[in-house]
């Protein structure tokens, strides 16, 4: 008894100490991994129009861009577009999450409102999004609503595909556990059916996220005064290719820091999953 | 009492899956069915756990009428079916819900000490060995303390070592509280082993083709004469089940004493 109480503390002790310098790789290493190569391009950029390589006009140096962003946030400017992008997306995001997960669960759910309603969406969805801009803007205006409800077009699609493939893939044998279990309905779908379709919600979010992102700077390409898409288009029009690089570059951010949230958001309650990892991560 | 009764079972195909299959399997009984492939087995033990709805008979345990899933009926399948997202406590707490955590609680911590897996309370399934998985299964499957417990060939995919291992566990678990068990396998060892008669079935239609007295005192001794003795029994009437040119041994209410 005594000796395998001790291996076992032993063991305990060995995998926290694997366990912490793990999270400290897990902190610091690997995200810093991702940054090498665009690092990299960066600085090969910048010492090539130092070195006069190039001139640099069309294709600023980094530092360029960088010195425009900063110009930019001392003006104050930046914040304003910076938050009207996003509160545009925010909006756009919410209201297609909403409809996509409503409409995706009653279709992946009840077989006759899949009959009923599915076949009309999946012919929407064939429509290109931006097509629907014209009749936004007769309807809307050409204010924050008619860009707004284009960007939750752009959402709704993958949310809704993504819950609705997802209640339908659920494995007829986990549902029958609950079934022995005598759960009722709501019950096989808090405990069931909603852990089981979590994994591929969260990456339905993330593609709609990502189109949401994709449909801001459309939107804001139909006339808007402020925003990162009007920036996008100021730039082009003043022939200034170190904002639209500025620009480019806060798209980059934002996008990957919302994806990431939306990660860090899910990822204790998907800690269960057993999916393939690649070598390397834990 | 497990009371099954001229069960029969066409599936919406059209292949006619078992015919008047007709059992009384008292309280406290281990039953093992035995058969070829595809004679039925499992669609029996799905219309006994309620999960899919016998075409015609009637399956009753003390005498309620059983056509959706029952709290006294448990079912174990080849697969452990664990849910991923649950700790191994939370999977055999699973059918607890209605209890005060306090007492789901310590029901799950008996179960898991019963089963040998204390120290796993907190894994995740993923993280399970396949004999500890069904492990989960079984303690998942006992801890609402079913009057009838159902498996549909539990230790099949387990290597030799280890299902006998699980064998010696379900009897030892089976002894707290008596539970009637039907055990589908494939396993005549498992079958003489564990079970107090054997029903052998025969295909197309899957039907009762006869059944054993197992008769041997538990603990049993799987290297003595008596039992060897029953397992050669066993494994030629399940030959003779599966020769088509043997014609049912007895219409199927009275195949009792055939020999
Ligand atoms: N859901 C289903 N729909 C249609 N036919 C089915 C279905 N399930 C089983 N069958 C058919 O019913 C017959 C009996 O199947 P069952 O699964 O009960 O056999 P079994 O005795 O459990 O076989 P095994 O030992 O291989 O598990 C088979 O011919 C099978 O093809
Ligand atoms: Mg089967």
């Amino acid at each position: 008894m005594a000796m395998t109480l001790d291996t076992t503390a032993l063991d305990a002790t060995e995998t926290r100490a694997t366990s912490v310098s793990n999270k400290r790789w897990q902190r610091f290493a690997r995200p810093a991994l991702g940054v090498v190569l665009p690092l990299t391009l960066a600085l090969a950029w910048e010492l090539a129009v130092w070195s006069g390589w190039s001139n640099g006009r069309l294709v600023p140096p980094p530092s360029r861009v960088f010195a425009t962003i900063m110009e930019l946030a001392r003006s104050g400017e930046l914040w304003r577009h910076i938050t009207t992008t996003l509160m545009r997306v925010g909006a756009g995001f919410g209201l297609g999450v909403i409809a996509g997960t409503l409409l995706g669960a009653i279709s992946g759910y009840w077989g006759i409102a899949r009959r009923l309603l599915d076949p009309t969406v999946q012919a929407l969805r064939a429509i290109p999004s931006i097509a629907w801009v014209p009749l936004f803007i007769l309807w809307l205006g050409i204010f924050e609503t008619s860009k707004v409800a284009l960007i939750a077009v752009g959402v709704f699609f993958p949310v809704y595909l993504g819950v609705m493939g997802a209640i339908l893939s659920v494995d007829r044998k986990i549902v029958e556990v609950g079934r022995t279990f005598r759960l009722s309905g709501p019950a096989m779908i808090r405990r069931i059916l909603l852990p089981a379709v979590l994994p591929a919600y969260v990456v339905a979010l993330r593609v709609g996220l990502g189109l949401g992102w994709m449909f801001v700077v459309a939107a804001e390409f139909m006339g808007a005064s402020e925003g990162l898409g009007y920036l996008l288009i100021d730039g082009q029009q003043l022939g200034k290719p170190a904002q639209i690089l500025a620009a480019i570059t806060i798209f980059a951010l934002l996008g990957k820091t919302t994806d990431w949230l939306i990660e860090l958001v899910t990822a204790p309650l998907l800690r269960w999953q057993d999916a393939f990892r690649p070598s390397g991560e834990t | 009492m497990l009371a099954l009764d001229k069960v029969g079972k066409t599936y919406p195909n059209g292949v006619h899956a078992l015919e008047r299959f007709t059992a009384q399997i008292p309280q406290g009984e281990i039953v093992a069915i035995i058969g070829g492939s595809g004679c039925g087995k499992s669609t029996l033990l799905r219309a006994v756990a309620g999960l899919d709805r016998a075409s015609t008979g009637s399956i009753r345990i003390d005498n309620i009428d059983i056509s959706a899933p029952h709290e006294k009926i448990g079912i174990i399948f080849q697969e452990p079916r664990l849910l991923p997202w649950l700790t191994v406590a939370d999977n055999i707490g699973f059918g607890l819900s209605e209890l005060p955590v306090a007492a789901r609680r310590e029901k799950v911590a008996q179960a898991l000490a019963r089963v040998g897996l204390s120290d796993k309370a907190q894994a995740w399934p993923r993280e399970l060995s396949g004999g500890q998985a069904q492990r989960v299964a079984i303690a998942r499957a006992l801890v609402p303390q079913p009057e009838v417990l159902l498996l549909d060939e539990p230790f099949s995919a387990l290597d030799a070592f280890t299902r006998r291992d699980l064998q010696d566990h379900l009897l030892d678990l089976w002894a707290d509280t008596r539970p009637t068990l039907v055990l589908v396998t494939h396993d005549v060892d498992e079958a003489v082993v564990l079970a107090d008669r054997v029903l052998v079935m025969r295909p197309r239609p899957g039907r009762l083709f006869a059944e054993i007295d197992v008769g041997l005192a538990r603990p049993r001794d799987r290297a003595s004469p008596l039992f060897d003795a029953v397992k050669r029994r066993v494994l030629t009437t399940l030959d003779r089940s599966l020769d088509r040119d043997v014609p049912d041994s007895a219409p199927a209410e009275t195949v009792g004493a055939w020999w």
